[in-house]
């Protein structure tokens, strides 16, 4: 069976005037179905470049790029949408939340662009925001919601449309290591459940969830390795918030 | 959207632009109607012959002043002219009219049954006399509402009662129906209608050749019957090169001259309303130009989980047009506050169009339409990860 993702020698070349910044200089990489790999590697490594180019927010220079069997390079602004509103979930560091906005809302919001009708959006975003366990929570917005449960929303948002593939950059980058740890055994569990989950850390003891880690260096993979996934257990103690 | 002061200083523009409209159309209106049910009091279609010439001042004189105009004229008008529909002469002098127990100074015109058809003048009380009467020289008086308020009191009727007349008693035949004021501000109501012959005969002193009045005509239409009597008199009087020794008045003409500057003031409001709505217009694009730049990122987000293109552009275009809209709304009702205001200042009369109000909800709307267009067409052609990164 083809893989889930498969990037065939993608490179990115950035322009500023004069100057030109390679981000990616020739990146292969096949990730397979329910995979949970860890990207890491030195700041201005190009990590996130690589991460826009898997969530088709950005397209590659040269190289080419299967997501799910389609040939992405060849598709159209509307088309591209379609795949990021149906195929992939985004969960960002700094969350991305619509403040003043009901959590409820927030999750609802890849619905309202997939065409779904208003009853079956809050069917969907409620079983979505329980997964999270923040089915208490729905009517809060940002404002109201601790960092951790912010991202966790912002997770409910990423899955709510029932994703292959969850793409993360430096989701932890916000939170405390105990709140870390909670929104990895989340992505643990995710992946569990058949989804892909693709992120990008800066930190080892985060990596160590992954079922892989994937390290660039300079714009070109430095090592790829598959190792047992530690068990991300949150330590016995008061209840998270 | 999110700043509710923000968004009222920015549709302020609208609000002073749309309320300004609203209210100078709401006080032209009323002017208008004013002035168009004062016209439609005087008869249409009518047009009054004066003897003389228009040339006032001079050794001819002021129109009026020298008797030209001849029964016969008057005869051939009626009897030569299908464009015609009535001529009468109506006479008039300042008379003194008294009853038992009062008496009031006004006009006592002297003139044929036809008048109260070319000035379609229907009675209060009674009937108005005939044709017989004329013939006849009876002393019969139609009263004015005025006059019959004067000399009976408010609310009585004096039909069958006398009144005196130069010493002359007149039996009361009817009470003509209020008409108010002319257009220039005299009262119809007090006059005292009297046959024709009898006004000739006893209030004037004898037969004469000349019309010592002026001759009012009912046209078909207004213009043909002025062109076909000109033509007429001119030919009757032996005029040839020279000018006119008669003038007429179509007040038809006074009417469209009056809707002509009322249409000049339109055009100005037009105007006037245009430039407030590019005004408002160009309020209502800065600001969400600067929506669009403060909600970069939110953009970017909505991009990353799915939004189109279309889907961003239409965010931004529902929400210039609430603001337009909303701006426009308030307007009206600035509008109409102020247009209130005017009327119990300056007892303006003023009229609210439906129309007026609606087409200026419309134009609101379309403002939002055609002024968000630009910062809604740049927040969704916006490249998702630079609107990502956007701090
Ligand atoms: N829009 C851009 N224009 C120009 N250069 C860019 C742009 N985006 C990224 N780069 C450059 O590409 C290189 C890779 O950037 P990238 O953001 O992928 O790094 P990263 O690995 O995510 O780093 P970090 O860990 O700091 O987030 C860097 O040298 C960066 O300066
Ligand atoms: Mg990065």
């Amino acid at each position: 069976m083809a893989p889930l993702i498969a990037l065939e020698d993608v490179a990115k070349t950035y322009r500023m005037g004069d100057v030109e910044v390679r981000a990616l200089r020739g990146v292969s990489l096949a990730i397979e179905k329910g995979e949970f790999v860890a990207i890491m590697g030195q700041s201005g490594s190009g990590k996130s470049t690589l991460m826009n180019v898997i969530g088709c927010l950005d397209r590659p220079t040269a190289g080419r790029y299967w997501l799910d069997g389609l040939e992405v390079s060849a598709l159209s602004r509307d088309q591209l949408a379609g795949i990021r509103n149906r195929t992939l979930g985004f969960v960002f560091q700094s969350f991305n939340l619509l403040s003043r906005t009901s959590a409820l809302e927030n999750v609802e919001l890849p619905l309202l662009y997939a065409g779904l009708a208003r009853q079956q959006r809050h069917a969907q975003a409620r079983v979505a925001l329980e997964r999270v366990g923040l089915g208490d929570r729905m009517d809060h917005t940002p404002s109201q919601l601790s960092g951790g449960q912010q991202q966790r929303v912002a997770i409910a948002r990423a899955l709510v449309n029932g994703p292959r593939v969850i793409l993360a950059d430096e989701p932890t980058g916000n939170l405390d290591s105990r709140t870390s740890v909670e929104v990895m055994a989340l992505f643990q569990e995710l992946g569990r459940g058949g989804i892909t989950v693709v992120l990008v850390t800066h930190e080892a003891d985060v990596a160590t969830y992954a079922g892989r880690v994937v390290v660039l260096k300079d714009g070109r993979l430095q090592s790829d390795r598959r190792q047992n996934p530690a068990p991300a257990v949150v330590p016995p103690g008061e209840e998270a918030a | 959207m999110r700043n509710k002061l923000r968004s009222f200083l920015t549709t302020l523009g609208m609000i002073f632009g749309v309320g300004a409209v609203i209210a100078t159309v709401a006080i032209g209106e009323g002017a208008r109607s004013a002035v168009e049910a004062a016209f439609a009091s005087m008869g249409t279609n009518l047009l009054v012959v004066l003897p003389g010439t228009t040339t006032s001042g001079g050794a001819r004189g002021g129109s009026g002043t020298q008797p030209t105009l001849t029964w016969d004229d008057l005869k051939a008008i009626r009897s030569e002219l299908p464009s015609v529909r009535y001529a009468v002469a109506v006479l008039r002098s300042g008379s003194q009219v008294l009853s038992e127990d009062a008496n009031w100074t006004t006009q006592v015109q002297g003139t044929e049954p036809d008048f109260f058809e070319i000035r379609n003048w229907p009675m209060l009380l009674g009937t108005r006399f005939t044709q017989s009467d004329v013939d006849a020289g009876t002393k019969v008086v139609v009263l004015g509402a005025t006059v019959a308020d004067k000399l009976f009191g408010p609310n009585a009727n004096p039909v069958g009662q006398l009144v005196r007349i130069r010493n002359i008693p007149f039996q009361v035949v009817a009470v003509a129906g209020r008409k108010g004021q002319s257009p220039f501000g005299q009262d119809y109501d007090d006059a005292v209608f009297i046959p024709l012959t009898t006004y000739m005969a006893k209030v004037q002193g004898g037969l004469q050749k000349f019309i010592a009045g002026q001759i009012l005509i009912t046209g078909v239409t207004a213009a043909r019957a002025e062109t076909d009597v000109t033509a007429l008199l001119r030919d009757r009087h032996n005029l040839r090169g020279g000018d006119d020794d008669f003038s007429i008045r179509n007040l038809a003409e006074v009417a469209s001259a009056q809707e002509e500057s009322s249409r000049t003031v339109s055009l100005l409001l037009a105007i006037v309303a245009g430039v407030s709505l590019l005004v408002g217009g160009i309020g209502i694009m800065n600001i969400m130009l600067v929506s669009v730049t403060e909600r970069t990122r939110e953009i970017g987000t909505r991009m990353a989980i799915g939004a189109r293109g279309m889907d961003i552009l239409m965010q931004f275009l529902v929400e210039a047009v609430t603001l337009a809209t909303l701006g426009g709304l308030l307007g009206i009702a600035f509008g109409v506050l102020t247009a209130r205001w005017m009327t119990s200042l300056f007892h303006w009369p003023v009229l609210f169009r439906a129309d007026v109000i609606l087409v200026s909800v419309v134009f609101s709307a379309l403002v939002g339409v055609v002024f968000g267009l630009y910062p809604a067409q740049k927040a969704s052609r916006l490249d998702p990860i630079e609107a990502l990164r956007f701090e």
